[in-house]
């Protein structure tokens, strides 16, 4: 797979439309880095110039922020914009909601002003510009419901992009109870994926799992890689991997594209 | 002695609205304990916001049931300060129904008779309320830090209301005047055949004693905010106003640490360099909050606007699923805490005396703290704009730089990052290897 870096790029004398922030978990999460792929796809399906800062990404800080590691945080914060500016960035997209709340609002007053994009923001851009389309027949029918990530959703109000390119799919979408500004979270925020939840009677993910499996679906859609593991989790906490599969909206349109 | 009415009223009315004006000033002198924070641009915006969340009580009727009777509670209460005037007129000038001669028979029966109607609403609607607090057994009501004051607190309030509504029409029944003229009297007027077989001299006290009852009722009302979660009938306009207009994943970037970490990140400071003539002699600044006095003055207005109504706790995914953290339990402690300093000051002449005591420890546990995903669904939730968040946030901040006390799983996390630029053990330099995969 061709995934071109800024340093090649830089090398080249070129640069690339968009820097495509891959995310931690994007790098080294081998559910999480099905995504990333499957987003690259699209980009050369799209043929959109884009290039990643490989070796030179390094965690943008949040989970160290909302910790309550502040220190931590603005250290990884400006080493990142020290970068990232250095190669002149303008726009990013990511598939992490997370770092794209934190390079989209915590950044400029650090030092980093950029245009971000979370990915299902960036496909619906390529599809109103008419350099993408989505084949909706191979999905047709399927039952899917979407499970809002609290830093897309409530953190930053995006609630339609995802949507609309579920519709797109040719699918069959449906909501759970508690949805867009009302959705519950996945359990993975503010750092709870990196430690063992407090003593309570049931785990946030199997709670969210329910939600989901009220609604009977084939496919759980997400736009989160941690949501992701959380969902994928929890359906295997109540063996249901033989009925629903828990895939990301750029999963989705690959697929659907045959990429 | 024809005057001595009219001197009690001046002096209940006097008494009870200094007291009022002296408490409200202990609120406001204890919100300026906290830190200062710029919430003043964008007014537009913020008028908007509240007008349509205050005034226009746009978040309650995400509710619908408790939304509902919310509105016609507080349209009541707006609607019937108009009366309350005519009150407070009459008593001090000694007068009867002033504005029934100013405002003409049609239009003043109009406005009585909306009254009425209001006050009888807002009765049917203060008893459901009660059934639901007491009776429907609804989870957010039975929480554990509903028990003892904040159970009585809800309770007061409703029979407080309860008792006024009544007042209100028994004084209009039993005006005999006023039920005679067959004016705005829809209500009273099945109320008045009650009082048929008593002397006209009996109904005349009995009008006497329920306007007196009710008047001095709603000025002890009044009084009662201070100490009551009602407080928010008025604080939920400035507390609205002042709310934070950024998107809610935005947390603020500490100043004091961005100070630190840019003459940490320049290979050309000099740490031992003496200060600049002239500069200010830096005080080291506590990282995060301990206690109240380390809080934004909006997150002690917050403290102070809530009302305790648990919808916050009641979408916490973390309170969901039986773990100790309750949004609203962090602004009950805020709260409880900032009296207590407050009370601290006052008995010391002015000044804090050291208590020995905090609001992490005392009143909020590291375990609360840690459980929160800091989803924002509380934030989302409150009816007039509370952010609990902002406080987790702020004590984690304390904890975890102040205090090394994170969970040790979020230590190694930490170090992870710190060391090899990703929450995980791995090598940066394999960063890109997702891409040769599949």
């Amino acid at each position: 797979m061709n995934v071109p870096t800024m340093a090649d790029m830089m090398a080249q004398g070129k640069q690339p439309e968009v820097l495509f922030w891959v995310g931690a978990a994007g790098s080294y999460d081998d559910r999480a880095k099905k995504i990333s792929r499957a987003f690259v796809k699209i980009l050369h399906h799209a043929n959109v110039s884009f290039a990643v800062l490989g070796t030179e990404e390094s965690s943008t800080g949040d989970a160290a922020k909302r910790a309550g590691n502040e220190f931590l945080f603005q250290m990884q914060a400006m080493m990142n914009i020290e970068v990232l500016n250095g190669y002149e960035v303008k726009k990013i997209v990511t598939c992490d909601p997370h770092s794209f709340n934190t390079l989209k609002n915590e950044y400029p007053s650090l030092g980093g002003k950029y245009e971000v994009f979370h990915h299902t923001q960036f496909i619906q851009d390529l599809i109103s510009d008419g350099r993408l389309k989505i084949d909706e027949s191979t999905l047709q029918g399927k039952r899917v419901t979407f499970h809002d990530p609290c830093y897309l959703g409530r953190g930053n109000d995006v609630y339609e992009s995802p949507r609309d390119l579920i519709r797109r799919l040719g699918v069959n979408l449906t909501e759970m109870k508690r949805s867009k500004s009302t959705a519950l979270c996945c359990g993975a925020g503010g750092a709870q994926m990196f430690k063992d939840a407090e003593k309570g009677d049931k785990e946030i993910n199997v709670l969210r799992t329910e939600d989901a499996l009220e609604t009977k679906p084939d496919i759980i859609a997400t736009g989160c890689p941690y949501c992701n593991t959380m969902m994928t989790d929890g359906i295997k906490f109540k063996e249901k991997e033989a009925e629903v599969v828990v895939k990301d909206i750029a999963e989705l349109i690959a697929e659907a594209n045959n990429l | 002695m024809q005057y001595l009415p009219n001197i009690l009223f001046a002096i209940a009315l006097i008494a009870g609205i200094s007291f009022f004006v002296m408490n409200i000033r202990k609120i406001f002198r204890n919100i300026n304990l906290g830190k200062e924070i710029n919430r003043t641009d964008n007014k537009p915006q913020r008028w908007k916001n509240m007008i349509k969340i205050a005034l226009g009580q746009s978040k309650m009727v995400r509710r619908p049931v408790s939304g509902f009777l919310h509105i016609i509670v507080y349209v009541g209460f707006i609607i019937i300060n108009i009366e309350v005037l005519e009150i407070i007129i009459d008593g001090l000038l000694g007068t009867h129904r002033i504005f029934q001669g100013f405002l003409g028979n049609a239009f003043y029966g109009f406005l009585i008779g909306t009254f009425e109607i209001l006050a009888a609403l807002v009765f049917v609607a203060v008893v459901l309320f009660w059934t639901r607090r007491n009776i429907a057994n609804i989870k957010r009501f039975l929480s554990s830090e509903m028990k003892g004051w904040p159970k009585m607190d809800g309770n007061m309030i409703l029979y407080f209301e309860m008792v006024l509504m009544t007042l209100f029409i028994v004084m209009n029944a039993t005006d005999t005047t006023f039920q005679q003229a067959g004016i705005g009297n829809p209500i009273s007027q099945f109320i008045a055949p009650l009082f048929d077989g008593f002397s006209a001299e009996a109904v005349h006290t009995i009008e006497r004693t329920a306007w007196w009852i009710h008047i001095l009722g709603i000025l002890v009302f009044l009084n009662y905010l201070y100490y009551s979660k009602h407080l928010h009938i008025l604080l939920a306009f400035p507390n609205t106003f002042f709310a934070n207009l950024n998107p809610k994943g935005q947390f603020t970037n500490l100043e004091s640490v961005t100070a630190e970490v840019k003459l940490m990140m320049d290979p050309d400071a000099d740490p031992y360099a003496t200060p600049a003539e002239g500069a200010e002699a830096e005080v080291p600044e506590k990282f995060g909050a301990s206690d109240v006095i380390d809080l934004n003055k909006m997150q002690l207005l917050n403290a102070y606007t809530c009302t305790e109504c648990g919808r916050c706790t009641s979408a916490c995914p973390a309170n969901l699923t039986g773990k100790k953290l309750s949004p609203r339990k962090i602004m009950m402690d805020t709260r409880d805490r900032l009296e207590e300093v407050g009370r601290n000051i006052d008995a010391n002449g002015g000044t804090f005396k050291d208590d020995g005591k905090q609001l992490l420890n005392d009143y909020i546990l590291p375990e609360e703290l840690w459980a929160c995903t800091s989803c924002n669904a509380c934030v989302e939730e409150c009816p007039v704009n509370i952010d609990p968040l902002s406080i987790i946030m702020d004590m984690r901040r304390y904890l975890v730089m102040e205090e090394s006390a994170a969970p040790q799983e979020l230590n190694a996390m930490m170090s992870n990052i710190e060391n090899n630029g990703a929450p995980w053990q791995y090598n940066q330099q394999d960063r890109l290897n997702w891409a040769k995969e599949d």
